[in-house]
């Protein structure tokens, strides 16, 4: 039998070979231009970040290969095949000759964290921009070569010829061995849709086959020379300070190398990762009592308690409070949505390593750019010292614990002199992720005699902050430098509706503080108000005895995007109008519910109808089916859209059926899968969908959109099949049993 | 306590002999197929046997290589997801993921795959129930779960 050959780790002084480009990687960093092995013109040249020029974003070198440097980043939803969709097309290049460098800080523009469904639209647009002004630069530069009029040239495959005769050239004879040194330019000719060949097709995910062969690199199978493996004790109740420790109690361990403390950071380093986890598992200290958290059973009495720092008014038409005291009939619901943690099935890892006063670390951060500025603040570095590199880790949807590890890791390298990987253990994941932030929203609504909405009001509860930067643990451990405020994300973008009713308010009021350290989780704070906006909706349908298409048609009439999305949805749904009368008997009730949303009323439109059976003895939800229609405008990879979608309803079901953090007043104890289920296959519901495409429309976002409602199409169908509202995130059994015997 | 003897041990794994030294016998097949083999395909998501997204077949039974130790794989044979096939040469299922695009991040697709290879030699033609079944222990939070299912049907069925 042959031995197994070992996959050659790469040496810190080696070069890191990424598609065709050759990126050399000991510190101080340069790029080459060698395309590949023939291609001998290999000079340093440092690499332009500016997001306002072409070199920026590509390279082209003179054999016609193409790469993207991307500051957007590929989190398993298929971004890095989109952006080779766009530059392929934009280029008339093919798909094989494009390489996508994604997260880099010294080789990718900062085009801002990957978050928020705008990688597309705002990434992967920038790029086609820059794609199309090389294009039309080559295109002059082609008509000179070839005597010819600039617009009597086409390109095929990245060869350009006009269109009668036979002269051609080649873009990489264009380019020779020189850059594309230009401005990015607004107004540069953009491809018509019409003739789009790549955009617009489904192409099959080019990391997939690697994926499905344990050939491919996550973060957690990186490994450099001289690497040794870290793991972190974090202490037993969030807030305890370090008393002592007793590195003896680990000295037996096979390969230990070291026990790292400061202050209250406390991690093992070892040569072995088995030996890393011994050690951090034998490892004896002495912490101190802590209880500052709240009582999770009176969770919301605590929010509703915290005190106010800000109130932002999201949107005031009308005069919302006079329209109230006048009304014929006022309603008005509480909904609540629970913590939840992101659950990414590979826990945090990072690799740092310090070298000449510099630190380059790998992480799967979503925002290597501010993992830099935020570790070079922790070790009072300058930015230009720290090199962030993105590699794809388990699935991330938001800010997860990856920016954490690095800093553990870094931290670690500092203090042992070489590089070292930080693995973080399920619990480690568990316990210590930011969190989505327990959020409240109060619901008042009134109807004029007629039935028609004439006040709607909300008041949102949710923890101030932005969408800024998330304080590392291991700096505030151990503490370093360090932000201080609190980053849930742009949690209030979803409050205000897109609904013309006369009288609007909606109110966020910023909390000063909340139980876990908040960030934000796919759809932040638009999942909750996606929630309470659509469920309460769905009361007022109700009460107002009118069907919840009909409702929303009456108040999106002027939006011809919206209007379509719902008649299309109610055809593919076979929708019926809701009969109101209560379906009698039956141990197991069936319902439907619809819920629409256009997503922070600027973008994506997503409409769905869920179909659910309710167990009345047990209380179980079975969530099984959905019908959802979309329209993200122009489509760049239709099966990669309905991939996020499928993702966004069936992580939704589990979070809105399953999900809640546990603590106590001390630490997080929903710290592996028995104590913080998620959903399994067997009660993965079934997924129908129709997508709009509008290939002369701007290209929306759609990692998020269809996530925003799935909790209120669940609730309006459960009240469909037994009558009960759930307001209250997850729908658990013991909620669902307690609601139907009042 | 004492230190534990570095000990030299043989595994069968894809097929061949590796041999490697080992300083705790407690030390589970995960981290011997990950570090000191090199293997990318079993993956850590928990090491409490929760997730499988460790999966590997052991005599062509699936384990969870995450808290099982290496020294009882000795003498077995130990089958990872490098060894079914290549990007070049793939194994039925691995094609029959690639055509159904059955992969968010991918990162729990190593035990979907293992396990679908352990259903798949008892059950040749499993139903969508069965193969639902067979996978409620393997969890995915990007939410692939539909289109692993219909991979894992493709891969003994056809389209």
């Amino acid at each position: 039998m042959n031995a197994i050959s070992l996959p050659p780790s790469l040496s810190r002084r080696e070069i890191l070979k990424i598609g065709g480009l050759i990126v050399g990687f000991a510190l101080p960093m340069r790029l080459t231009t060698a395309g590949n092995t023939t291609d001998t013109a290999a000079a340093d040249i440092p690499k332009v970040l500016a997001p306002d020029r072409v070199e920026g974003f590509l390279a082209i070198d003179r054999h016609g290969n193409v790469t993207v440097f991307s500051g957007k980043v590929d989190l398993g939803t298929g971004v890095r095949t989109a952006m080779t969709q766009i530059a392929a097309e934009e280029l008339d290049v093919p798909m094989a000759h494009v390489n996508v460098i994604q997260g880099d800080t010294l080789l990718t523009p900062d085009q801002g964290p990957t978050y928020g469904s705008l990688s597309i639209q705002n990434g992967g647009v920038q790029i086609r921009l820059a794609a199309a002004t090389a294009r039309r630069a080559l295109l002059r530069k082609a008509a000179q070569r070839l005597n010819v009029d600039e617009h009597e040239l086409t390109v095929d495959a990245g060869v350009v010829k006009p269109r009668h005769g036979d002269a051609s050239v080649r873009y990489g004879e264009l380019i020779g061995g020189g850059t594309l040194a230009l401005g990015l330019d607004q107004d540069a000719p953009l491809k018509d849709p019409n003739s789009y060949a790549v955009v617009g097709r489904s192409q099959p995910r080019l990391d997939i086959p690697d994926k499905v062969t344990g050939r491919f690199t996550y973060m957690q199978d990186f490994r450099v020379e001289g690497m040794v493996h870290g793991r972190v004790v974090r202490p037993p109740a969030i807030g305890a300070t370090l008393l002592s420790v007793d590195p003896d109690s680990v000295s037996h361990v096979p390969g230990l190398i070291k026990v790292v403390r400061r202050k209250d950071f406390l991690a093992v380093v070892a040569r072995t990762e088995w030996g890393a986890i011994s050690a951090a598992r034998q490892l004896k200290a002495r912490w101190s009592d802590w209880q500052g958290l709240p009582d999770e059973d009176r969770i919301w009495d605590y929010v509703r308690a915290t005190k106010i720092v800000r109130d932002d008014v999201t949107s005031n038409r009308g005069n919302v409070e006079a329209a109230l005291a006048a009304a014929d009939r006022r309603l008005s619901s509480t909904y609540d949505f629970a913590i939840h943690t992101h659950g990414s099935i590979g826990p945090s890892c990072a690799v740092a390593a310090f070298e000449g006063g510099k630190l380059t670390c790998w992480s799967a951060s979503q925002a290597t750019h501010n993992l830099r500025q935020q570790l070079a603040l922790m070790f009072g570095m300058s930015d230009a010292d720290v090199r962030a590199i993105y590699l794809d880790g388990s699935g991330c949807y938001g800010r997860n614990g990856h920016e954490d590890a690095a800093a553990d890791a870094a931290l670690l390298a500092r203090d042992v002199d070489r590089p070292v990987r930080v693995q973080w253990m399920r619990a480690d994941e568990h316990g210590w992720d930011p969190k989505g932030p327990p959020t409240l929203i109060d619901m008042q609504a009134a109807l004029d005699a007629s039935g028609n909405v004439s006040a709607w009001y909300s008041q949102f509860y949710g923890p101030d902050g932005v969408a800024g930067k998330v304080k590392l643990v291991a700096a505030e451990l151990a503490g370093m430098p360090h932000e201080t405020a609190m980053s849930p994300g742009g949690i209030i973008a979803g409050t205000a509706v897109p609904y013309t009713f006369t009288n609007v308010k909606t109110l966020a009021h910023r909390l000063v503080t909340t139980p876990l350290r908040p960030s934000w989780i796919r759809s932040p704070g638009r999942m909750q108000s996606g929630f309470a906006n659509e469920a309460f909706l769905d009361e007022i349908a109700v009460a107002a005895n009118t069907d919840p298409f009909e409702l929303r048609r009456r108040y999106l009439a002027d939006d011809a995007r919206a209007i379509a999305v719902l008649e299309r949805l109610a055809q593919f749904a076979h929708w019926q109008k809701r009969s109101i009368e209560r379906k009698a008997g039956g141990s197991t009730a069936t319902g439907r519910g619809m819920a629409f949303i256009k997503y922070e009323n600027n973008r994506t439109y997503v409409g769905m109808v869920a179909t659910v059976d309710v167990v009345r003895a047990t209380g179980v939800i079975a969530a099984k089916h959905f019908a959802v229609v979309q329209d993200s405008g122009q489509i760049i990879n239709p099966d990669g859209v309905k991939n996020q979608i499928e993702g966004n309803v069936v992580q939704t079901v589990s979070r809105t059926l399953i999900e809640r953090v546990r603590f106590d007043r001390s630490r997080v104890t929903s710290v592996d899968w028995q104590t913080y289920p998620i959903l399994t296959f067997p009660d993965a519901p079934e997924i129908e969908m129709e997508l709009i495409d509008r290939p002369h429309e701007k290209p929306w976002g759609v990692g998020e959109p269809s996530a925003a409602i799935v909790s209120a199409a669940i609730s309006n169908a459960v009240f469909d099949a037994v009558g009960i509202r759930l307001r209250s995130v997850p729908f658990t059994p013991d909620k669902v049993l307690a609601a139907l015997k009042t | 306590m004492n230190r534990q003897p570095r000990q030299s041990i043989s595994l069968d794994v894809n097929g061949t002999t590796a041999s490697f030294t080992i300083d705790d016998p407690t030390i589970p097949l995960l981290y011997a197929l990950r570090d000191d083999l090199g293997l990318h395909g079993p993956r850590f998501g928990c090491g409490l046997g929760q997730c499988g997204a460790c999966t590997v077949l052991l005599d062509g039974s699936a384990i969870r290589s995450c808290v099982f130790p290496a020294v009882n794989a000795v003498g077995h044979r130990v089958v990872t997801l490098e060894g079914l096939g290549t990007p070049e040469k793939p194994h039925p299922l691995q094609q029959a993921f690639i055509d159904e695009q059955a992969v968010q991040c991918g990162y729990c697709i190593n035990g979907m795959i293992m396990q679908a290879a352990a259903l798949i030699s008892s059950n040749k033609n499993p139903t969508y129930e069965q193969i639902k079944q067979a996978l409620a222990y393997n969890l995915c939070r990007c939410g692939t779960h539909l289109r692993i299912v219909r991979a894992v049907r493709r891969a003994c069925c056809g389209a």
